[in-house]
């Protein structure tokens, strides 16, 4: 049997799945229940100043067949009154003692306001704090949520603060509506933060109604941007991850992070595990398909662990975060080529056109007897002119078919030096008629 | 209805007789018809495509249906094959477009049901993606109304021709409107085609019969160009004695009864032979137990192996409750007192050596007559050739080849200059079917537009 369980800057949680603040949060009747069916902790709606919010708060993409790939939203902070919420949270301590419950705050940018708030709420005897910094809308506009978190000398201070009355682990959580996420990962670390949580929701603009000229979603006629989350947003989740996770300034405070941003599988949680999360947190796939989703999680995490030989979550988190590098420092002598395994090929031609028209053009169409099935239809194969192929992997990210195309790699002689070395090595290929030159001896053709 | 024989699930007999007439599929919801267009793989240089007689370019419509564009749609398809709606019901597709899609092995994208999707959306539209052509001053005339003809004129018309179809018939729309089962294609799918061609200027004269209200020869002075699209004619004599008994009926007549009479008029009888085993025989057994018959079988000489009918067809009988009695010839209808057929008497078969088309021959088996009980014998063994019109056409240096009308493939011209031909009435070989005449009309009024104005550039 594996261990699942974690301990996360000091909160203790069964599993590393937690529900994100947001709706599926917004009270104890849902926290409680969401625990009875295993999720290890929840992080509370985020709980504050007061609010109104509106009508028509989503905005979804849909893909092809399938609904909600990506979604948009317009909601505030919980706008059920804080007393409410702070005896909600008494009272699902007191009946799960074993899992995480983590309150998240925003309140305006007053020292004693945060103050208050966070000595009010540490008395229900909830785990820890969520410092929520990354609000994209609505708050941001009264000076707080992501206001607060694109400021990093905000995020220092506030944090500071906090940390002045907090008896127990406070989170920061961080907005992707930066350019640069590391800086306030640093302000965060030197607020004295116990831990970080990233991503809040991305702007976004979800679309015109093109027959009503309405903007999506519709409030009432107007429309603005919303925080956009759910799995379309896992690559930039992970980007904006392993950027503090690489950082040599964030490693030294040596605080774990929560990810989040379009985990909706026990597959994209260990993604996010092997680039450094502790914890992982969920939004949208749970507003989507319900808590039920979190039994699949834990059995599927569990099974891969099992397989791969890791007894607890501490083995592998972090595991891929040393492969990551930068583009300077790729091999530049690794080549490989794409190879068509012409008995699953189904002959769509899709690598063809793409090869063709939008890479390379070393894909011929060619008329080969290879089985009985070419003689039958009489339809001609795509064939990969390996000379040629740059090894871009077009084709293969086209093709429909699993394991058809595959990139293999090859040895061209290529000297394995990254672009770091060898301009530091040979400073003149910077000039084309040098880099010509070094191509040739270094067998680089290009056509 | 004696309740032993009424099978325990067959569905179709829990519906009203107007319900078992419905068209078997439904129309694709806009869901299931985004979901199955999204299925599609845009395959570069599609199979699909190649497979479909018409060349109807196939990924491009189906993702215009993905797109919402579906509009757009209808058109790409009409644009290759005005006839779109009906091939998307009648075409086998199994052994057309669908049957060389690239997902065949797994699940072929539902190219008919997508394709019906979009030519529907138009027709309840009235939505008119083409006019009528700058006239040029030339006169075509078009010889019966079937798929063959109306493609022919309706491309003719594009072109700036003026064309008139000239039908023996009450209505338009050969085989579509009178012999393709209801429940596959309804009337009105057939008559809003013709509205169509109609819409784009050509005249469409039912109710003449050329060689007969006409005469041929007043045509060829007439117009500039014929084209001959008169398809086949009625089911042949067995040549058996009792043929002529009451309640031997021809295949043909029976469908076309469920086409253009109120259902409930139909008697069909609660026993009935069916003689054949090619589609229009499964059509016509499919029908009598769609009409309440209990015992419907299927009489053929040769084995399983051999049926002409496509296996999807088969399939449907089958599922439909249709019995099959293989290796079994009829000899003679037994009439009763009163001239009414009381049973078909059959003598059993074996399969010797393989003849001319290389199936093996049936043979009969001495002393294996039987009589099967029956109330309605169906003649359903092919069509005749078109003789008569043949007769009238070789005169003029028209050839024939096996009895059916000869023209060259690439113009599907014939002997004569003047006089074009396509459809069933040339087709001496391979399955006929109407996408096939479709293309023979197209290409036909492609090669007169080439010969009659011959403007440098135009109508190639
Ligand atoms: C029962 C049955 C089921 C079929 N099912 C299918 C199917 O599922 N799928 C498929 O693809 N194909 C099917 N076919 C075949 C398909 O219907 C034909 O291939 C197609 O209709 C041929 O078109 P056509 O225009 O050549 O001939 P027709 O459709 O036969 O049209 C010929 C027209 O010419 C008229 N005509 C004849 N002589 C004269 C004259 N002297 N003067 C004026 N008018 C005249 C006729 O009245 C008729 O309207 C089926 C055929 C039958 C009989
Ligand atoms: C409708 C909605 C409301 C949200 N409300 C909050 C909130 O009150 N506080 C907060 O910190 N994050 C809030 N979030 C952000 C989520 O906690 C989470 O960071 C984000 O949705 C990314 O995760 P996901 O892709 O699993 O949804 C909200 C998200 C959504 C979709």
């Amino acid at each position: 049997m594996v261990d699942l369980s974690i301990d996360f800057a000091g909160i203790k949680s069964p599993n590393p799945f937690w529900l994100a603040s947001a709706p599926p949060t917004n009270s104890g009747y849902q926290i409680q229940k969401a625990f009875d069916q295993g999720w290890g902790g929840a992080v509370w709606k985020t709980v504050g100043a007061p609010v109104l919010n509106v009508c028509n708060r989503y905005g979804t993409m849909d893909y092809k067949g399938s609904k909600i790939i990506g979604l948009n939203n317009v909601e505030l902070i919980s706008d059920r009154p804080i007393e409410i919420n702070l005896r909600e949270m008494r009272e699902t301590k007191r009946l799960f003692p074993n899992n995480a419950v983590i309150a998240s705050v925003m309140v305006e940018s007053k020292k004693e306001a945060w103050q208050e708030i966070i000595k009010q709420i540490q008395d229900t005897g909830v785990d820890g704090f969520e410092l929520n910094f990354g609000c994209p809308h609505g708050m941001s506009e009264r000076g707080m949520g992501s206001a607060m978190g694109q400021v990093p000398e905000y995020t220092c201070m506030v944090t500071d603060w906090v940390m002045d009355v907090a008896e127990i682990p406070v989170i920061v959580k961080l907005t992707p509506n930066v350019t640069d996420i590391v800086h306030p990962a640093r302000a965060a670390v030197k607020g004295r933060a116990s831990a970080v949580s990233l991503i809040n929701t991305i702007n976004s603009i979800m679309g015109v109604d093109v027959d009503t000229f309405e903007i999506q979603p519709n409030v009432g006629g107007k429309g603005g941007h919303g925080g956009y989350a759910g799995p379309a947003v896992k690559p930039i989740a992970l980007h904006l991850l392993s950027a503090i996770g690489a950082d040599k300034e964030f490693a030294q405070a040596g605080i774990p992070i929560s990810g989040m941003g379009g985990i909706e599988t026990w597959r994209d949680a260990v993604q996010f595990m092997l680039l450094g999360s502790t914890s992982v947190q969920v939004c949208t796939a749970v507003m989507h398909w319900g808590f039920r989703i979190v039994e699949d999680m834990i059995e599927g995490m569990s099974n891969w662990m099992q397989d791969k030989g890791f007894e607890r979550c501490s083995d592998f988190i972090g595991k891929s975060l040393p492969r990551i590098s930068n583009f300077g420092d790729f091999d530049l002598g690794f080549q490989s080529v794409a190879r068509i395994d012409h008995d699953k090929c189904i002959q769509c031609n899709l690598c063809y056109i793409a090869c063709n028209d939008a890479a390379h053009q070393c894909i011929d169409l060619t008329s080969m007897q290879l089985s009985e099935k070419t003689l039958q239809n009489g339809r001609p194969w795509p064939v990969v002119r390996e000379a040629d192929c740059v090894g871009c992997d077009l084709c293969s990210r086209v093709c429909p078919v699993d394991d058809c195309i595959e990139m293999v790699e090859i040895d061209t002689g290529r000297p394995h030096i990254s672009w770091n070395q060898l301009v530091a090595q040979k400073p003149e290929v910077l000039e084309w008629d040098k880099m010509e030159e070094y191509r040739k001896q270094a067998n680089i053709v290009i056509h | 209805m004696a309740e032993h024989f009424k099978p325990v699930k067959y569905r179709a007999w829990e519906m009203s007789l107007e319900e078992r007439f419905k068209e078997v599929y439904p129309p694709l919801t806009q869901r299931e018809a985004e979901a199955e267009a999204n299925r599609c793989l845009y395959c570069y240089d599609a199979p699909c495509m190649v497979a479909c007689p018409t060349h109807i370019d196939i990924p491009t419509f189906i993702k215009k249906i993905g797109t919402g564009n579906v509009k757009g749609s209808a058109r790409t398809i009409l644009e290759s094959n005005l006839m779109g709606a009906t091939c998307a019901r009648v075409c086998p597709v199994d052994v057309l477009c669908e049957g060389s899609c690239v997902l065949r092995e797994e699940k072929p994208i539902a190219i008919g049901r997508l394709q019906r999707y979009a030519t529907d959306y138009a027709n309840e539209r009235e939505i008119r993606f083409f006019e009528k052509g700058k006239p040029n001053g030339k006169k075509v005339a078009v010889i019966g109304a079937g798929p063959a003809g109306l493609s022919c004129a309706g491309e003719l018309a594009k072109t700036g021709f003026d064309v008139t179809v000239f039908e023996k018939r009450t209505w338009a729309g050969g085989l579509s409107t009178y012999g393709i089962v209801v429940f596959r294609e309804p009337v009105e799918v057939s008559l809003r085609e013709v509205k169509m061609i109609q819409d784009l200027g050509v005249q469409v004269k039912c109710g003449v019969e050329i060689g007969k209200d006409i005469d041929f020869d007043e045509i060829m002075s007439e117009f500039d160009a014929v084209f001959v699209s008169i398809g086949l004619g009625r089911v042949p004599q067995m040549e058996i004695p009792g043929e002529d008994a009451e309640g031997v009926l021809d295949g043909l007549d029976f469908i076309e009864e469920t086409k253009v009479d109120r259902l409930d008029k139909i008697d069909v009888g609660q026993r009935v032979c069916i003689i054949g085993a090619g589609n229009t025989a499964i059509d016509c057994a499919t029908i009598a137990r769609r009409l309440g018959s209990e015992r419907v079988t299927m009489i053929y000489r040769r084995s399983e192996a051999e049926m002409p009918a496509y296996y999807f067809e088969y399939q449907f009988a089958l599922k439909e409750g249709v019995s099959f009695m293989f290796l079994t010839q009829p000899i003679e209808v037994i009439k009763n007192a009163r001239g009414q057929v009381e049973g078909l008497k059959c003598v059993r078969m074996d399969l010797g050596q393989p003849d001319a088309s290389g199936r093996r021959s049936p043979v009969r088996v001495p002393d294996s007559e039987f009589v099967v009980p029956c109330d309605r014998v169906i003649k359903a063994i092919g069509q005749n050739k078109p003789k008569d019109f043949m007769d009238i056409l070789a005169p003029l240096g028209v050839q024939q080849a096996k009895g059916y009308i000869a023209v060259d493939p690439a113009t599907n011209r014939t002997g004569n200059q003047k006089i074009y031909a396509g459809g069933d009435c040339v087709r001496s070989f391979g399955e006929a079917s109407t996408v096939m005449a479709v293309q023979d009309g197209k290409i036909a009024a492609k090669a007169i537009a080439r010969e009659l104005v011959s403007i440098e550039g135009e109508n190639k």
